[in-house]
């Protein structure tokens, strides 16, 4: 199977797909939803990723940070992913940066109120279950 | 099987090619952007698989298709198709000019027509290559 970098076949034609099929394979594979594929599968899942880079990078492009428009950051797709119905399935993967010391204060927070809600808890009476 | 880390990413210089592609001429990738959008198409892949979970037990085209519908990517969906038929009829290329090159080749064993068949092969590769041209796809505009 060729791998795709250049971007043209043999004979200098543009390819249809730059994304090399046999690594699109090995992600397919290395979930168990899927037991084989076929090449017009395999083709059209890697142009359909294709076209999801592409996508991800002009919507995030343009709701970007106004000022920096010369360049596409890491926040401006974790944007996105939060803010587009479409992108919010990759939310957990592009979190959006916090200092190292808000994250300890959420965490701390959290455990305060994890505390509280336990001490509160404890109302419920025993059986109240008819024979 | 062990998979190294590198083998489920997919090759950077072919990402950063296609976010250049759908970005104005100068727009600079941040490493981290461009890493960050890797992961993100592998993501892609692995839910288009749980998209296709179950239906045959060879994925097909149509699956795939439907995938795209089912994780509300109807956008694609035409691209795609057009995609489809530009590689059927590339594989039918290909598989006509091997037929072909068998039948030459055949006539090759005759030491006579040697010459006369080197001269056809040129001929047909030229036309070959002119059927390409009218077939290749186009850009798909974002």
């Amino acid at each position: 199977m060729a791998d795709a970098v250049a971007g043209r076949d043999k004979c200098g034609e543009p390819r249809l797909v730059s994304l090399p099929l046999s690594r699109i394979r090995v992600i397919m594979k290395s979930s168990p939803e899927v037991s084989s594929i076929n090449q017009e599968a395999l083709v059209l899942t890697a142009k359909a990723t294709e076209l999801f880079v592409q996508h991800l990078a002009a919507c995030s492009y343009r709701r970007g940070s106004g000022r920096e428009r010369k360049a596409l950051t890491y926040t401006d797709l974790s944007k996105t992913a939060e803010e587009l119905e479409t992108f919010q399935f990759l939310a957990d993967i592009l979190p959006k940066k916090i200092l190292a010391s808000k994250y300890l204060k959420m965490l701390k927070e959290k455990r305060d109120e994890d505390e509280e809600e336990n001490d509160s808890g404890d109302g419920n009476d025993g059986d109240e279950a008819e024979s | 099987m062990a998979e190294r880390p590198e083998d489920l990413n997919l090759p950077n210089a072919v990402i950063t090619r296609i976010i250049k592609e759908a970005l104005p001429d100068g727009v600079n990738i941040s490493k981290e952007a461009r890493s960050a959008i890797s992961r993100a198409a592998s993501v892609f892949v692995l839910a288009n698989n749980f998209a296709m979970k179950g239906k045959r037990k060879t994925l097909n085209a149509s699956d795939v298709l439907s995938a795209m519908e089912e994780m509300e990517f109807q956008r694609f969906v035409t691209p795609l198709k057009e995609a489809l038929e530009a590689y059927r009829r590339e594989q039918k290329g290909k598989k006509e000019a091997s037929e072909q090159k068998k039948k030459d080749k055949d006539k090759k064993t005759d030491a006579e027509e040697q010459d006369k068949s080197r001269d056809e092969d040129n001929e047909e590769d030229e036309e070959r290559l002119e059927e390409e041209e009218q077939n290749e796809e186009e850009e798909v505009d974002n």
